[in-house]
C-alpha cells in the first residue's frame, strides 16, 4: 500500500497546505462509544512541534493542489508552475488512518484546491472523510474546508461527517479580495459561512426535542485572514473578528501572517519577511476579545487603528487609562483583575478563591504565576515592598522600564518601533 | 526525630497518616522514593501497607474538602519528588486540623505547593498523551516506549484505552519496567524480564515491527519536516514545546 508515490503525494500536498494555520482540534468532547477508533478531546492535543514551533495536531492536507482559480496571495494559484498531485479518497482515508492509529495525530485537516467547480470538489472531499467514519470506523476529529461557493446540501453533508467547518475569508474587505482574488467574490464567502451558522443554531434546536437527530459540525466553524497583504488595518480585521464571533458564533478566527509565496504578484506587497509580530499582537487581541471581555474599541480606535507592535495589546490598554489603576488585589471585581497586565485568567481564578480566606501579598501572587516584573506597576496589595504604581510614574515611564526590560533580541525591533510609538493620552 | 517510612504506594502514604494519629507520633521525616540513607540517631519505622486504613483517610479528606482534591493529592503523589510524601502529610495534617477546608486558601505554603506539584504532573502526563507513538508489530498489535520524568503512565490509560480501542496495544515505561496492556476487553499492568527492545530509540528489533511500519516512520517523518514553514523557523521555540528528552522516541525527530 505504502510506495514511492505515497511518498511524492505527501510531499507536495502537505506542502500546499501547510500556510493554513488552523491546526486546532478543540471544541468537541466526544468518547469512544462506537467500539471503532478513535475520541475526541475537548482540549484538543498536539502531538509534535514543528521547527517553526507551531503545534501538530491535526494532519494537515490537500486532497489535490489542483487548482481553477488564480487568487493572488496563495501558492496553488493555476499560473504558478509548481508540482501538482491528488489524493484519491480513499488513499486519503488508510493514510489518515496510519497515521491516528500510531498516535502521531489528532484527527485530519482536510482541504483542497478547486477542481471542475466547487461542487465536484466538494464531493471528493466528503467521499474521503466518509469512508474514513464508515469504512475505517473512525470516531476521531476532523476538520473539512468548505469551498466557497458550495449549496447547502453538500454543505450540510459535510457537516454530518464533519466536527469542524470552515470557510476561510482570507481577505478582510470586500474590495481588497476583488483586487487579489477577483474571481470570487465577497458573497461567496459569506453565505456559507451564515448557513452554517443557522444549520448549527437549528441542529441545536432540533436536538433538544428528538434525542435521535444526529450532530451537525459539533465543534462549530472557524474562519482564517490573511494579514498583511492588503492594506488592511487592524481595527478592520479586528471588528471583522470580533462580528464572527458575537454575530456568527465562530469558535475561531485564525490569522495568518502573510508569507511571500508570489513575489512576482505587484498586486502583493513586497515583504523582506512575514509580518509575526503583527500576527502575534493580533492573536494575543484575539485573545482579550474572546476571554477578557474586552471590547474592539478598547484595543484599538479611530485614534490609534494599529496594535501597538512593541508592547502586548493589554499593557497598551493600560497605559492609555492610567486612571484605572493601580487595582486593589484583594477586592477588585474579576474582570479588572483581568485587565492588569501580567495577570491571566489562571492567576484570576486563584486570586479569587484564595482571598476569600486570607489577604493576599506579593508573594502569593508570585506563586500562583503572576508576571510581577510587568504587573507591580498596575496593583496594590498588601506588603508589596515596592510602592511606586503607574499613577506616581507616569505612563511613559512604565513604557520605558517595560521595552527596556526586553530580551537583547528584541532590541532591533525596539529601535524600530520607537520612532512610531503613540503618545499615550497622558501625555498629551 | 520521627522518620517514618512506607513502602512508596500512595495507600501505603494514607496507611502512614492513619498510624501517625493513632500512635501520637508525627513525622519529622518521611523517606521518599530510592531514599536509604542510614540515620545516626534514630532509625525509620515501617508503616506497612494496611488498604482499610488508607480507605479511611481517603474518605476523610474527600470529606473534609472534595474529590477533585482527592485526585490533585494522588496526582501530585505520582511526582515521585523528594519530599512529596512529607509535603502530601503536611499538607492532610493542615486539612484535617482545621475547621473549614483550605483547599484554595493559597497563602498556606503547602496548598500552594500542592497545587505546584499537582500542575508539573498533569503537564507530563499531557506530554505522555501527546509524544507516545505506537510501533505496529509483525502481528498488527501496537507497541510504544515511554520514558516519562514523573511516574504518569497509569494516569494516561484512561485516554489511551478510550481512543485505541479497537486495536490491541501495550505502552511500557522503560524507566520504571512496567507497562499496560490492552488485549481489546481490558487494559492491565504488565512488566517484562526482558523485551525485543532498544532502548537508546525505543524501537522494537526489526523482526517485531510489521512490514510497513518503517515505512510508515518515514512517512510521518517527511510530512514532519514538510509542515514546517522555513520563513518562520522558531527553533527556541520548537526546543521548549518539544523538549528534548523525548526526542530519541519520536520518529520525526530520528532517522
Ligand atoms: S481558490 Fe484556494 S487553492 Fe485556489 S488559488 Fe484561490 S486560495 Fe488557492
Amino acid at each position: 500500500m505504502v510506495s514511492e508515490k505515497t511518498f511524492d503525494k505527501l510531499k507536495i500536498l502537505a506542502e500546499s497546505a501547510r500556510y493554513d494555520v488552523s491546526c486546532s482540534s478543540s471544541g468537541t468532547s466526544r468518547s469512544n462509544s462506537s467500539g471503532g477508533i478513535g475520541n475526541a478531546s475537548a482540549w484538543g492535543i498536539c502531538h509534535s512541534y514543528s521547527e517553526d514551533g507551531r503545534c501538530i495536531s491535526l494532519m494537515k492536507i490537500m486532497l489535490s493542489n489542483n487548482c481553477i482559480y488564480d487568487c493572488a496571495y496563495c501558492v496553488n494559484r493555476r499560473s504558478n508552475d509548481h508540482p501538482r498531485s491528488s489524493f484519491t479518497p480513499q488513499e486519503l482515508s488508510d493514510l489518515t488512518i496510519g497515521f491516528y492509529r500510531r498516535n502521531y495525530i489528532e484527527g485530519l485537516f482536510l482541504s483542497s484546491g478547486v477542481l471542475r467547480n466547487p461542487e465536484y470538489t466538494m464531493e471528493q472531499m466528503i467521499a474521503a472523510i466518509k469512508d474514513l467514519r464508515l469504512r475505517h470506523r473512525y470516531n476521531g476529529y476532523i476538520h473539512m474546508k468548505v469551498i466557497p461557493g458550495a449549496g447547502r446540501e453538500l454543505i450540510l453533508e459535510a457537516g454530518r461527517w464533519a466536527d469542524r467547518l470552515s470557510v476561510n475569508m482570507e481577505i478582510p474587505t470586500e474590495n481588497n479580495l476583488k483586487f487579489l482574488a477577483p474571481e470570487k467574490n465577497y458573497e461567496s464567502i459569506l453565505k456559507p459561512i451564515r448557513m452554517i451558522t443557522e444549520n448549527i443554531r437549528e441542529n441545536r434546536e432540533d436536538r433538544k426535542k428528538f434525542r435521535h437527530v444526529e450532530k451537525f459540525t459539533p465543534a462549530g466553524q472557524s474562519t482564517q485572514l490573511i494579514i498583511g497583504a492588503s492594506d488592511d488595518k487592524d481595527i478592520t480585521v479586528l471588528s471583522l473578528a470580533n462580528k464572527l464571533y458575537r454575530q456568527r458564533s465562530l469558535k475561531r478566527v485564525y490569522y495568518s501572517g502573510y508569507i511571500p509565496v508570489n513575489g512576482y504578484d505587484s498586486r502583493l506587497p513586497a515583504l523582506a519577511s512575514p509580518p509575526l509580530k503583527r500576527e502575534h499582537r493580533l492573536y494575543e487581541a484575539d485573545w482579550l476579545l474572546r476571554f477578557y471581555g474586552f471590547n474592539v474599541n478598547d484595543i484599538v480606535s479611530e485614534e490609534y487603528p494599529d496594535l501597538d507592535l512593541s508592547l502586548d495589546p493589554k499593557v497598551s490598554y493600560a497605559l492609555r487609562n492610567p486612571w484605572l489603576y493601580p487595582v486593589d488585589i484583594n477586592i477588585a471585581d474579576p474582570m479588572m483583575l483581568l485587565r492588569v497586565p501580567g495577570i491571566g485568567l489562571n492567576s484570576v481564578k486563584l486570586i479569587v478563591a484564595a482571598r476569600q480566606h486570607s489577604r493576599i501579598n506579593s508573594d502569593n501572587l508570585k506563586k500562583m504565576g503572576v508576571v510581577m516584573k510587568r504587573a507591580r506597576y498596575f496593583i496594590s496589595c498588601r506588603e508589596l515592598g515596592f510602592s511606586q504604581n503607574v499613577q506616581d510614574l507616569k505612563p511613559e515611564v512604565v513604557r520605558r522600564i517595560l521595552l527596556s526590560g526586553q530580551k537583547p533580541s528584541d532590541a532591533f525591533q525596539l529601535k524600530l518601533f520607537t520612532s512610531t510609538v503613540h503618545p499615550t493620552p497622558a501625555l498629551t | 526525630m520521627n522518620i517514618f517510612n512506607f513502602d512508596q504506594t500512595f495507600e501505603g502514604l494514607l496507611t502512614l497518616v492513619f498510624e501517625s494519629y493513632r500512635l501520637k507520633l508525627f513525622p519529622d521525616m518521611i523517606m521518599g522514593r530510592g531514599e536509604n540513607q542510614s540515620f545516626l540517631f534514630s532509625d525509620p519505622v515501617f508503616i506497612p501497607t494496611e488498604s482499610e486504613k488508607a480507605e479511611r483517610v481517603w474518605k476523610k479528606i474527600i470529606e473534609k474538602t472534595s474529590p477533585t482534591n482527592g485526585n490533585r493529592i494522588y496526582i501530585a503523589f505520582q511526582s515521585e519528588l523528594p519530599g512529596t510524601p512529607k509535603l502530601i502529610y503536611d499538607y492532610i495534617k493542615l486539612m484535617t486540623d482545621t475547621q473549614q477546608s483550605i483547599e484554595t486558601d493559597f497563602t498556606l505554603p503547602p496548598v500552594m505547593e500542592i497545587t505546584r506539584l499537582f500542575n508539573k504532573v498533569a503537564k507530563e502526563t499531557a506530554r505522555v498523551r501527546m509524544f507516545t507513538r505506537f510501533q505496529q508489530t509483525s502481528e498488527n498489535s501496537y507497541y510504544a516506549s515511554v520514558m516519562p520524568e514523573y511516574d504518569v503512565l497509569p494516569l494516561c490509560i484512561h485516554h489511551f484505552t478510550d481512543r485505541f480501542a479497537d486495536q490491541e496495544w501495550m505502552i511500557y515505561d522503560l524507566k520504571r519496567d512496567y507497562g499496560f496492556y490492552y488485549n481489546l476487553i481490558e487494559t492491565e499492568r504488565i512488566s517484562f524480564e526482558k523485551l525485543p527492545v532498544n532502548p537508546v530509540n525505543g524501537q522494537l528489533y526489526e523482526s517485531f515491527h510489521n512490514p510497513e511500519e518503517k515505512q510508515f516512520q518515514k512517512l510521518w517523518k517527511n510530512y514532519f519536516d514538510t509542515i514546517c514553514i522555513k520563513e518562520r523557523k522558531n527553533y527556541k521555540l520548537h526546543r521548549q514545546m518539544l523538549p528534548r528528552r523525548f526526542w530519541n522516541y519520536l520518529p520525526e525527530k530520528n532517522g
